[in-house]
């Protein structure tokens, strides 16, 4: 497998007078923190094994506005979605996959709304979506036998009623998918969300996420599996704060998918 | 008819004057609300009503008190079959009209009692969990004072309603029994049957009818008084659980609605051909125009309405992530709080004819930023919810307008709209790199 990862942007396919058949949306975390750029590098090694024609909006790409909606300020998420819609509605894009759960949810289901009608995909559904079309196959062993849970991010989950999508990645690693007490519907938020993840807690007795963790550790994972970089981030610092980090991994299913299939 | 038909009929009429009244009033403060948009997918708001207000699917969450509210919900709607001909024996000097129904009759009545013991079993095990196994999500602070009375109330009132029910039933076979009157031998008495022996080895036949006569209305009086507590109570739900289903968000539940006077706003600021009227110094056009709730009547209709299904149950809390790592916010609270409101304003109107303000407000006087900015957006209130009531929403518009129109936001808050603003993410980086990750690390 090339080390090379091709990664065409938006613009370049226009000026080549091209069309994607699919927008690969990265999103803030995947395009700016460093442990999240790992998923997005998993997921794009995914797309490019597969042959599939994507384009990113690369430094066109503005946040979906959803930190800023959830904390109240309507305006300036308005703001965000008028000028990505422009820009989507410009480059004639029909679907679109994200690997972030808040970003899937604003596109989805607040877009429409605002002029920008798409079919939005989470990464984790077109990831099956490729398994179960024989597009993507997974010979590695690598997570064979190993315990793996799965917390599902609220937007993915609640949010959108995904649920299935990722626990079908789960079964194809061949490993043993163990559900946390909270799981599905009544799944306990990492503590992220709501734009939670840019201001300091308030007052409490303890971190959302410190208590999401130790619900993750009480099954005994070997793996911690995420589809969300805020999710990632938190179960991570979480992981780490447990002092387990050396026993328990805390990654993104795109990655594991990736590693299965030796990518 | 005799004295007692009028007096009867005399009650009854008051009772539902009452409550007619209290349903009024109940519409009004719901409108103090703003508007909703039109409610499309009829078939699937129906099938939401039969799903969650009939169905109570959300209620098997915890299969124990599911069961028991099952008894009590089930034995109020079929019970109160009963009803009917009470009204009618109460109306026209009747006894047991609907014995003409024969067999049919002594099944209902059978079933009846049945129920009626099933609903004096849950009803003492839901006082149990209340006050003696003390389940904590029945012991917060929002739950002190009337919340916890009204609570008791309920058990109480039902208690007190079957026990009259069954009283009135085995006096009634007493008497048939001894063929007293007009009490001829129909229906079948299961239950109460059991204490015939004891009220026919101990009383009188005029004891005997005087026992039946007074359990007789104290049971319609009960009802009747009950129907009038309904609007002070939480146990409105039994009423609003199905327009509050019907007129609910459908989802996704993930989807935040987007605010139409922003709307407004950005779609002049992107067209360039706009042209917006200068207004005159003296217009008011505009002025009022606010983003965001700091009080009732800035929220809609349907979350007044979800403010006055809410049973208190706690179940939204009990799943909320802030509350259990011990933060400020209960959803709950923000419900209940948001109906102590509401009411409050509807009393000012009662009294003075409108409102204009107080001095208080829903926001800083009833619930707290600190609370509002504990939330998560997480949804598991929402999902929680039996009655699919949103306290997301609430907080949601009391932060839109602590940010738009107060700029009131935590300061991490601050920072991150800032960057959103200058730099099109949450985080200080600019928007020119948001390609790097293409090319760093990469093995040559």
């Amino acid at each position: 497998m090339s080390d090379v990862l091709n990664v065409p942007t938006m613009a370049s396919m226009a000026a080549a007078g091209k069309e994607p058949e699919l927008l690969f949306w990265v999103g803030c975390a995947g395009s700016f923190d460093d442990r999240a750029k790992e998923i997005t590098k998993a997921f794009v090694k995914i797309l490019n094994h597969c042959g599939i024609g994507f384009a990113v909006l690369g430094t066109e790409e503005r946040c979906t506005g959803d930190p800023a909606k959830r904390a109240g300020n309507e305006w300036l998420f308005q703001m965000q979605a008028f000028a990505n819609i422009e820009r989507l509605n410009a480059y004639g894009v029909k679907r679109i996959v994200c690997s972030c759960p808040h970003c899937f949810n604003t596109l989805k289901n607040e877009y429409p709304d605002l002029g920008g009608g798409y079919e939005v995909l989470h990464h984790t559904e077109f990831i099956d979506e490729l398994l179960a079309a024989g597009r993507l196959q997974i010979e590695g062993q690598a997570y064979a036998g190993k315990c793996i849970t799965f917390h599902d991010p609220c937007y993915l989950g609640r949010g959108n009623g995904v649920y299935e999508a990722p626990r079908q990645l789960i079964e194809r690693l061949d490993a043993e998918l163990t559900e946390m007490k909270r799981c599905k519907r009544q799944s306990f938020c990492c503590g992220a969300g709501g734009a939670q993840l840019f201001k300091e807690p308030e007052k409490g007795d303890r971190d959302v996420h410190i208590a999401r963790t130790e619900q993750a550790l009480e099954v005994k994972p070997d793996v911690i599996a995420t589809g969300c970089p805020f999710c990632h981030i938190m179960m991570t610092d979480g992981v780490k704060h447990e002092e387990r980090e050396t026993e328990v991994g805390v990654f993104d299913l795109a990655e594991l998918i990736a590693r299965a299939a030796d990518l | 008819m005799d004295v007692s038909n009028l007096v009867f009929v005399l009650v009854l009429t008051a009772a539902i004057w009452l409550f007619v009244r209290n349903m009024r009033k109940l519409r009004r403060n719901i409108q103090l609300g703003r508007p909703i948009g039109p409610r499309d997918r009829k078939a699937a708001r129906w099938a939401h009503v039969l799903r969650l207000a009939l169905g109570q699917s959300k209620m098997l969450a915890q299969p124990v008190p599911a069961v028991l509210h099952i008894i009590v919900y089930a034995g109020f709607v079929i019970i109160n079959i009963e009803v009917v001909e009470i009204l009618i024996d109460g109306v026209l000097g009747t006894h047991r009209v609907l014995a003409v129904l024969g067999p049919v009759y002594n099944f209902l009545i059978g079933g009846f009692e049945c129920l009626a013991l099933g609903v004096i079993a849950a009803v003492t095990i839901f006082w149990i969990r209340r006050n003696s196994l003390r389940l904590r999500r029945f012991w917060k602070p929002e739950m002190r004072g009337w919340p916890k009375r009204d609570a008791n109330l309920i058990l109480y009132f039902e208690l007190l309603l079957m026990l009259a029910f069954l009283t009135m039933n085995a006096a009634d076979r007493a008497l048939q029994l001894r063929g007293f009157g007009h009490f001829k031998a129909v229906g079948s008495f299961p239950i109460s049957g059991i204490l015939v022996p004891f009220l026919q080895r101990g009383l009188t036949a005029e004891a005997l009818l005087a026992l039946e006569r007074s359990a007789w209305w104290f049971h319609i009086l009960g009802i009747l008084a009950f129907l009038n507590y309904l609007y002070y109570s939480k146990h409105l739900h039994i009423l609003l659980a199905f327009p509050n289903t019907w007129y609910a968000e459908l989802g996704p539940q993930g989807r935040l609605d987007n605010l139409e006077s922003v709307k407004a706003e950005v779609a002049l600021m992107g067209n360039p051909q706009a042209d917006p009227p200068v207004k005159p110094a003296d217009s008011d056009e505009g002025v009022g125009l606010k983003f965001g709730a700091s009080d009732v009547v800035d929220l809609n209709r349907l979350q007044l309405m979800n403010a006055y299904s809410c049973t208190e149950c706690g179940r939204c809390s009990s799943v909320c992530p802030a509350h259990a790592t011990g933060k400020e916010l209960s959803p709950r609270k923000i419900v209940m709080d948001t109906r102590d409101r509401v009411e409050a304003v509807g009393r000012i109107i009662d009294t003075k004819g409108r409102f204009d303000g107080d001095g208080k407000q829903l926001l800083g006087d009833y619930i707290s930023p600190a609370e509002l900015w504990a939330c998560t957006t997480c949804g598991a209130c929402v999902e929680a919810c039996p009655l699919g009531i949103d306290p997301l929403s609430i907080i949601i518009d009391l932060r839109r307008y602590l940010v738009m129109e107060q700029s009131a936001a935590p300061q991490g808050l601050n920072a991150m709209m800032a960057h959103v603003e200058n730099n099109a993410a949450p985080w200080p980086f600019p928007q020119g790199d948001r390609l790097n990750w293409r090319t760093e690390g990469r093995v040559k």
